[in-house]
């Protein structure tokens, strides 16, 4: 599957937008990404292990949090995987 | 300090965003590419602010969007440099709201503010620091250039080609 890099986490996945690999599950490829890349982990995870409350993961165009098997859902190699910091903000 | 060069369409496409949803705060991303000081943006895409609770004081963009826009990004060898929003009737500073919701480090945020429905003054904020932890905003220097013509991505060429110039000639 591919995995796209957003602007800022790309300075430590070898500068790259985008990443081939091979894996069955989401967690399966966010772990052999960061096995990869282990900068990354830092950035993607919480100290528990976690994925950062502010960062999004996107299965093609759907929001891994509410997939039946969330993290655990089955991928193939035409599937793409989009990491997502949140946007927002305001005046007050 | 670094410098954020915006390409006049883009400068008032923005600014123009800002007037068009006021009294709400109206958001979007910027396209472009990193440049020696900064990032060189050619592009602006408008995106929905999902805060319709509060939307005269907050902004915020669905995931989905945020993904579609990263797709186009790539489509037209462009990056999402950074985001910008409105801050109707309020000065164009960062609030306490917008560092703790920053969390693309390395872009820019450009924040205009819209006084009484009119675009008065464009800022930009660069989140500098390598982590969650460390992460600050660097004001910059907003370079406006109406001087490039063609594509989004024929304008960040030129872009880069002028600035090189402009520094060699420095």
């Amino acid at each position: 599957m591919t995995i796209y890099i957003p602007t800022p986490l790309r300075t430590y996945a070898g500068g790259k937008d985008a990443v081939e690999i091979g894996a069955a599950t989401v967690s399966e490829a966010l772990n052999s990404l960061t096995s990869t890349y282990p900068e990354l982990r830092k950035h993607l995870f919480t100290n528990e292990g976690k994925v950062r409350a502010f960062v999004n993961l996107y299965l093609n165009d759907e929001d891994v949090r509410y997939l039946p098997e969330k993290e655990n859902s089955q991928v193939s190699g035409k599937d793409t995987l989009s990491i997502i910091p949140s946007i927002a903000g305001g005046s007050l | 300090m670094s410098i954020l060069q915006l390409t006049s369409e883009v400068y008032e496409a923005i600014r123009g965003h800002g007037e068009e949803t006021y009294p709400h705060e109206c958001c979007g991303a910027l396209l472009g590419k990193p440049g020696e000081q900064g990032w060189l943006v050619a592009d602006a895409v408008r995106a929905g602010n999902t805060r319709t609770d509060s939307a005269h004081n907050r902004y915020h963009i669905a995931p989905i969007e945020l993904v579609r826009i990263q797709r186009t990004a790539r489509e037209k060898g462009l990056e999402i440099a950074g985001f910008y929003h409105s801050h109707p009737d309020h000065p164009a500073q960062w609030s306490q709201t917008d560092f703790a919701e920053a969390h693309w480090l390395g872009c820019s945020y450009v924040i205009t503010s819209v006084a009484h429905g009119k675009a008065t003054i464009t800022n930009s904020f660069l989140l500098a620091g390598t982590t969650e932890e460390d992460k600050r905003f660097e004001q910059e220097t907003v370079d406006v250039r109406g001087d490039v013509r063609g594509t989004p991505r024929e304008q960040i060429d030129d872009l880069e080609e002028t600035t090189s110039l402009r520094t060699k000639g420095k």
